[in-house]
């Protein structure tokens, strides 16, 4: 079997307000991961441009992008699985790969989100549920992921203060990620103190703290063959396996409000085509787009039992020096969430921990990682799995 | 020639709609008559809520209007404190999903009961209500 390994990988800090346009905000993630792949650019003989598109002014985004960082006139197009977008499109390259249709391909993830108000925004996240039966009674994100909370915390006694846990942890590291838009110091106290913001109730049970935050940001992954990974490159990290699933659009579709079927599909798949169980994964990077999110992560992907996320989280084995070390790069909730570019920088993460060029924020010695990218209120969900 | 009437009663459902024509719009005329409807195939007997125009059991588009009645028991909730656009004056609201055995509904919780006093379990029935706007949702009360 021909493999496929990460050459290059890049990121754009995660900030609000960017100063610049999306084909500007693109070019700083692809000049640090062609600068990090050491290759000629001409070498990237495909692009895939990952966002969710309602956010831009622009139509068709890949072709304005590719122009910019000329990657014309290679074939380029463009991926949304929304929040997931990033996963898909390595999914798809990895296929492109494989199928020996492309030698090199840069997976470029970008967002900008701050050119509308944080209302509309929270409006068209909202429209990434059903739009025809649920939309018109005032969906958001935080919304239908408090539900879950709620859930969870009814089936298993999960708390608040377990959720705000998980955030502790994400601003711990998110204070040692340079890259990372939240980099204060969070307490628990901070969660019930009326005068901290982090404590307001946007959907009950989940206040601001629990809540990653949007952000302007790309990212990008530059991906090859096995024979020109191992030529232009002197670690490559090689894709073990990827799992993808997708579940019904409306809450009234779904079988558990406590766990979500594409993260246990898309990781039971993942396990199966790398050939590891969870106690393999020495290193992973979770989508906590709200810290009720990292929970089931654990128990959906095996890292935890159904109801133990709460004892895994406070045991700190999530901890960069525990047993499965979990966003320690801070997670979404500490660097941000731009849509588009989420997926390729957990992606990245994991591959500079394998690396190990994680600075700071190194776990020692890992050999396998696992990154675990959800679209929508668990609508899409990939899993992939990375070895040194 | 008179120009062809569109069937755009969707843009009655909710507070906001984002959806005007829809063949299921015949569940917006129900709601008038203060009726919850869901759909059920003739071919195979599938019932589905929210309703369908479709079977995608048996590809079959021969459908039949059942009622929502009873009660459902409250699967979970949330009370919203920020809303998205359009819905501000709505706040403070509170979704919620209730299970009714055979399918599930999803709608809003009647503000006569005090958030303090939900509770995953409780029994809840769903109840056709026409908004201040004139629009038409429906909401979970106190049996």
């Amino acid at each position: 079997m021909k493999e496929v390994g990460i050459i290059g990988v890049g990121q754009s800090n995660f900030v609000r307000g960017y100063p610049g346009s999306i084909r500007e905000l693109a070019f700083e993630a692809f000049k640090e991961a062609v600068e990090d792949a050491q290759i000629p650019i001409k070498k990237i003989d495909a692009s895939i441009i990952a966002s969710a598109p309602e956010y831009d002014k622009q139509r068709s985004p890949a072709g304005v992008i590719a122009e910019y960082l000329g990657l014309t006139p290679q074939p380029t197009f463009y991926i949304e699985s929304i929040c997931s977008s990033g996963s898909m499109a390595l999914r798809v390259a990895y296929s492109m790969i494989k199928s020996g249709l492309h030698d090199v391909i840069a997976v470029i993830g970008f967002q900008k989100m701050s050119e509308i108000s944080s209302s509309e925004s929270q409006e068209r996240m909202g429209r990434g549920a059903d739009i025809q039966w649920e939309s018109p009674f005032g969906t958001t994100m935080p919304a239908y992921y408090a539900m879950y909370a709620r859930a969870h915390m009814a089936r298993y006694g999960t708390t608040e203060e377990d959720l705000a846990k998980i955030r502790l942890k994400a601003a711990m590291y998110g204070q040692m990620n340079k890259k990372a838009l939240y980099r204060k110091p969070v307490t628990l106290e901070m969660f019930s103190d009326p005068e901290s913001t982090l404590s307001a109730p946007v959907a009950k049970p989940l206040r601001v703290g629990d809540c990653c935050a949007n952000a302007d940001g790309s990212s990008c992954i530059i991906v090859a063959n096995g024979e020109n990974a191992k030529a232009m490159c002197e670690k490559p990290v090689w894709i073990m396996a990827l799992g993808a699933a997708s579940e019904t659009v409306n809450m009234a579709g779904r079988d558990l409000l406590t766990s979500l079927r594409v993260s246990v599909n898309a990781g039971t798949q993942a396990y199966q085509m790398a050939g590891v169980t969870p106690r393999d994964i020495n290193v992973a990077e979770v989508h906590d787009c709200f810290t009720i999110a990292e929970l089931m992560a654990y128990e959906d992907l095996g890292f935890a039992k159904p109801g133990e996320g709460r004892d895994l989280s406070a045991s700190k084995e999530t901890y960069r020096e525990g047993r499965i070390p979990v966003n320690v790069d801070g997670g979404l909730l500490s660097k941000g969430h731009p849509i588009g570019a989420t997926g390729g920088s957990q992606i990245r993460t994991i591959a500079l921990q394998l690396r190990n060029e994680a600075g700071e924020m190194q776990v020692k010695d890992p050999e396998i990682g696992l990154v675990h990218n959800i679209g929508g209120v668990g609508l899409y969900g990939n899993v992939t799995i990375l070895r040194r | 020639m008179a120009k062809k009437e569109v069937d755009d009663r969707f843009k009655r459902f909710g507070t906001v709609s984002f959806t005007a024509v829809t063949r299921t719009n015949d569940f917006v005329g129900y709601l008038e008559e203060g009726k919850i409807m869901g759909t059920g195939c003739k071919a195979c007997g599938a019932t589905y809520f929210p309703p369908r125009s479709d079977c995608f059991r048996c590809l079959e588009s021969n459908m039949e209007w059942f009622e929502v009645s009873g009660t459902g028991s409250l699967l979970s909730f949330t009370e919203l404190e920020y809303a998205p656009a359009g819905f501000q004056d709505d706040l403070p609201y509170t979704i919620a999903l209730l299970d009714y055995g055979g399918y599930k509904v999803f709608g809003r919780i009647s503000k006569d009961i005090p958030y303090e006093e939900l509770h995953v379990g409780m029994e809840l029935k769903a109840e056709v209500r026409t908004l201040p706007n004139g629009q038409l949702n429906y909401v979970f009360k106190r049996p």
